[in-house]
Order: C-alpha cells, then structure tokens, then sequence
C-alpha cells in the first residue's frame, strides 16, 4: 500500500502535525512500509466476528452524577505558555 | 547494600542494621558515579528521597513500618509525579512539572518508599530500546553499546546495574517484559485494569498496563502489594480484591501444566534463545510440572492489529499536547493552525510522529473499518485462541524476545525490525493478559529472558511459578558488576 506525498500531508493536516517538506517523501515512505505490514489482517476472514474494543470485554463504568471535583484552575494554568483572566491565550483567530 | 533485594533491604532496616537515609545515600552515591555513563534517569529528586527516608527512619523507629517503608525505588518518568518533571521522555512535555501525583506514585508514597528519581524512557513509551527518548538513548548494563530495550529501558538498565532495587515500568506492547528480558531482570505487566492508569501519561489506553521491575519475582510482589487495586478515578481499574502476592510465592508447583505455544519456537527465533529456554522449561518439569505443545494460530496476526490499535489509539490520546495549556509551545506562532502544527511538529519526534500519522490513517474516514474495526476482530481471535489455551493448560511459556539486546542503530533504519522484537508480546496485551519475562541464562555475555503467561488475574500464580524457579536456579542473582 503506497502512500503519496500528498496523502501524507493531508493526514498530518489532519493530525496537525507539521512535518518538514524535505522528510514528506521519507515519511511516505515509512508508512507505506507499516501499511504493508499491517495488510497481512486482510489474510484472515473476520466477517461473523464481533470487535473487542476492550480486553476484558467490559463496558464503561458509571459513577453518579454528583460534583467531585474542585476548582484547581489557577494551579493548572501556572503550566500554560500564556494566560490572562483565567483564559488560554492563542493567537487570533478571527480577523 | 546495592546487591541486596528488596526483601533483604526491607528485613536489613528492621534489623537496623543500617538506616533508609544511608541507604538512600549510599544508592544516590552510585546513580551519580555510574548514571552519567548509562543515562537511566531524567530527573534525581535527591532533596524529596532524602526527606522521605527521613520519614521513613522515623516509621521504622516507632515500629509502623510496611515491606517497602524506607527502600528506594525510581519511577517511569511516564507517571506524574507533583512538582517534579514528568517528561514521558519527549520534548513536548520537558518543561511539564505535574501538579499532581499518579496513583501509582501515591501508593508507593503511602508504603513509605523513597522516590530516587525519574526514569528515561522511549518517548511517549514508543519503541523497544531507549534510542527515541529526548534525553538521550540509555544503555545496557551487560554491554554499554547495546540496548536496553523499551520503552521501559531506564527503570530496566538502573534496576539491572543496581542503581535501584525496584523501578515501575509501563508495557502496552511488552515495554516491561522485553527491556527485563535485554537486561536480565524480572518485570510483571499485570492483568488489564489491575493497576490504576490514573496520572500515568497515556499512550494506547485500552493495552496500557504498569507493573513492577526488580531482580526477583519476590520483589516484584512486594512492589505489586503497593500498585495492585481498585482506583475510582481510572474508569478502567477493576473492582475486585487484590490478594496477598507474598503468601503463595513458596506454593508447590506439582501438577502445574504449562504450554509451549508451536508459533512461539518457529523460524526466526535465534537457536541459543531457543534452547536456554526448553532448559528452563526442563527445571520446571523436575519442579513437578507437566508440559505440552498448545497452538495460538492468530498469533502471526498479533503485530499487524497492535500496530493499528496502538497507534489509533496513541493518535487520540496525543491529540491533547497542543502547546495551548501546558508543554512544549513553538516560538512566535503566526495563527492558532501554526501554534498547534509546530508545536507538535517540533514537540514530537520521528516515532511518535510516525505513529500518529499512521493511527490517524487507521481512523479517518473511509479507512476506519478496514483498518481498526478489523484490528479489533483480529484481536478478539487472540484472545479467543489464548482461552482456548487455558482450558488445557495453567500457564505458557515461551521466549521473551526473538534475540538478545542489539546494538545502538541497528534495528532504527526500518521501523518494521523494530517492531518485530515485540513479537511475543504483543498478543499478551492485545488479550490484556498478566505476563512476566525472568532471566533464565545467558547467551555471549547477553541475558536472555523467559515469558510466563497467565490467565486473566493470575499473578500470584505468575509469581508463585517464577520465584520457585529463582529458588533452584541462580541466574536472576548475576550483575554486570559496576
């Protein structure tokens, strides 16, 4: 399975991962290499079997709904590149 | 001190024969005369491991002390640790100082151990050698220009070179069992659900496991005692009482059946593994066990599903590492889609860029069915063939890795080679599985590691069947001597 350069950048668009236009064709190349690889699933029939998302079969646990947690904002935000206000600051994103 | 187990430390401060605050110093010592070589550890938190010994001297004195009040152990430096660097071995997250602890690292805390640092890893824990990690590759004890293996090499290389006599590890693909295998040590990856994943940075949720990495199963039951139970905050613990993993270590194995899956000792597997581990499986026979060929068919499959599921799944739980409210934030970001493609562009390395690039293909639309839905199909057959598996026999064994530690660079030039030193372990995850690798011998001067398989919630078994073999045997109790 060979992935195109193009391919490529429209699946990093949509990780936003920003890679380096000279390492997209090593990048293609790579990851066709893990296609590959990945298409031996095809060998086996799996038509009637049911997906095992979780290994122990079992579904999500539910807790009620009451409130648990505190505010811890101001703590949290001593981790971010730019606050003010208690908001994250990025760049505009609206002219 | 640092060639005793933990065990033996636990009874040496009962006896007083020497205090936690010399033996944290005494290990401290050592991390800085034989670190700068190897490379284990990301972050030495001295000042926090010499207050808790203090602590911990105190506990001991008043005689409240538990087995692991007093001994110093290091963590992955993939569990948040509070206020002190949790780096997950990646640049993204080099300036990220947690402001809270994991549960894992609480547990350890309220067992009074001391913390001597963080542990280097595989960035984001993906890879099999310590060569990915942002601080640098980590090297094998046993011979220094080979690898540890990962993307638990840090807590396996400073447990192996008694740096620490227990380190914490992670294993969603055999990040635990194969750097135990390379260094010659014994690692656990435990039942799916039976450690808590709270606070330890995610990488494929549904195959994520921590588990303990020491010298002996022995230590490792200690170590599991303190991990092992029902955490409210990770929606995926399990709620079922943890047993006592020290009471039936010594439990007789007479009657035993274990099986030696055919796919297991096929080509490719390198002939010297091969027989030290038909000998190891010949000690458990005179131990009272009995052995038979079982058969996982599906298990050629294992590396093509986990290398879907694992990156789709790595895809959605990086997506979180923006550069917007913590980590790794590009300069001068010209818009809020340059913020977030550079920062995780040059947040992120090659590995983990590959596989979020892959696991996003695997999810996005159109390629969601062919690609992780049939994953998910295949990993149901895995599982299936391994219950099957348990229904003739009570544990399987097997080579832990298809070759002993490789050199630096040798497997980086092709992704795939990489990937195929995880060929036995994969499944165990994918089923969610406990499994454990045990050194079983040498080949060179490299060691080579056994694996014993469990059934689901089984690990006083699993320790039980790896501690009587460490009982007539002796190659858990080599060092590389530094």
């Amino acid at each position: 399975m060979s992935l195109t350069s193009e391919e490529v950048n429209r699946i990093a668009w949509l990780a936003r991962l920003a890679i380096d236009s000279d390492k997209t064709d090593a990048y293609a190349h790579d990851l066709s290499g893990i296609l590959d690889f990945i298409e031996q699933m095809s060998a086996v029939d799996t038509a009637t079997v049911e997906p095992l998302a979780h290994p122990l079969d079992q579904a999500q646990r539910l807790r009620p709904d009451a409130v648990t947690e505190t505010d811890q904002r101001a703590l949290f935000q001593q981790l971010a590149p730019a606050v003010e206000a208690g908001l994250y600051l990025v760049p505009k994103v609206i002219e | 001190m640092h060639e005793k187990t933990i065990a033996e430390l636990s009874l040496g401060l009962k006896n007083k024969d020497f205090s936690s605050q010399e033996l944290t110093q005494a290990f401290l010592t050592r991390v800085k005369k034989l670190d700068p070589e190897l490379n284990t550890f990301i972050t030495v938190t001295e000042e926090i491991a010499l207050a808790s010994a203090r602590a911990a001297d105190d506990l001991l004195a008043k005689g409240e002390a538990g087995p692991l009040t007093g001994i110093p152990i290091a963590q992955k430096d993939i569990f948040c640790t509070k206020g002190v660097r949790s780096s997950c071995g990646s640049k993204m997250l080099d300036n990220f100082i947690s402001p809270y602890d994991a549960t894992v690292v609480e547990r350890f805390n309220q067992a009074g151990a001391v913390m001597l640092g963080k542990l280097n890893m595989d960035e984001f824990a993906m890879g099999s050698s310590n060569e990915t990690s942002f601080y640098g590759p980590v090297k094998n004890p046993w011979d220094t220009g080979t690898v540890p293996g990962g993307s638990s090499g840090g807590s396996a290389s400073a447990v192996a070179a008694r740096l620490v006599p227990g380190a914490t590890g992670t294993d969603t693909g055999g990040s635990i069992r194969q750097p135990a295998s390379f260094c010659g040590i014994t690692g656990l990856k435990p039942t799916y659900g039976l450690v808590s994943r709270w606070g330890m940075i995610a990488f494929a949720s549904s195959l994520d496991q921590a588990g303990p990495m020491a010298r002996t199963a022995e230590d490792c039951a200690l170590m599991l005692q303190a991990m092992a139970g029902f955490d409210p905050r990770d929606s995926t613990s399990v709620d079922q009482p943890v047993p006592d993993y020290s009471a039936t270590l010594g439990t007789s194995l007479e009657g035993l059946r274990i099986g030696l899956p055919k796919e297991f000792f096929g080509e490719g597997l390198d002939p010297e593994i091969a027989r030290l581990i038909h000998a190891a499986v010949d000690e458990y026979r005179k131990l009272g066990a009995t052995v038979k060929e079982v058969s996982l068919p599906n298990m050629h499959l294992s590396g093509p599903a986990y290398y879907v599921v694992a990156p789709a799944e790595c895809s959605s739980n990086l997506a979180r590492l923006d550069g917007v409210r913590y980590g790794y934030r590009c300069t001068e970001p010209k818009d809020l889609k340059d913020l977030y493609m550079r920062s995780r562009g040059e947040g992120f390395g090659a590995e983990v860029k590959r596989r979020i690039l892959i696991g996003t293909y695997a999810l996005s639309a159109g390629y969601y069915d062919a690609y992780y839905l049939k994953a998910q199909k295949i990993r149901r057959l895995i599982s299936e063939d391994f219950k099957r598996a348990y229904q003739e026999v009570d544990v399987i064994m097997g080579p832990t890795s298809p070759s002993v530690a490789f050199r630096f660079g040798e497997k980086s030039a092709d992704p795939i080679a990489m990937y195929l030193s995880d060929i036995y372990t994969i499944a165990v995850n994918l089923a969610g599985l406990p499994g454990m690798s045990i050194p079983v011998g040498f080949s060179g001067s490299l060691p080579v590691g056994m694996q014993i398989i469990g059934n689901y919630f089984s690990e006083s078994r699993l320790l039980n069947v790896a501690h009587r073999y460490q009982q007539v045997t002796e190659w858990h109790r080599r060092s590389p001597g530094l």
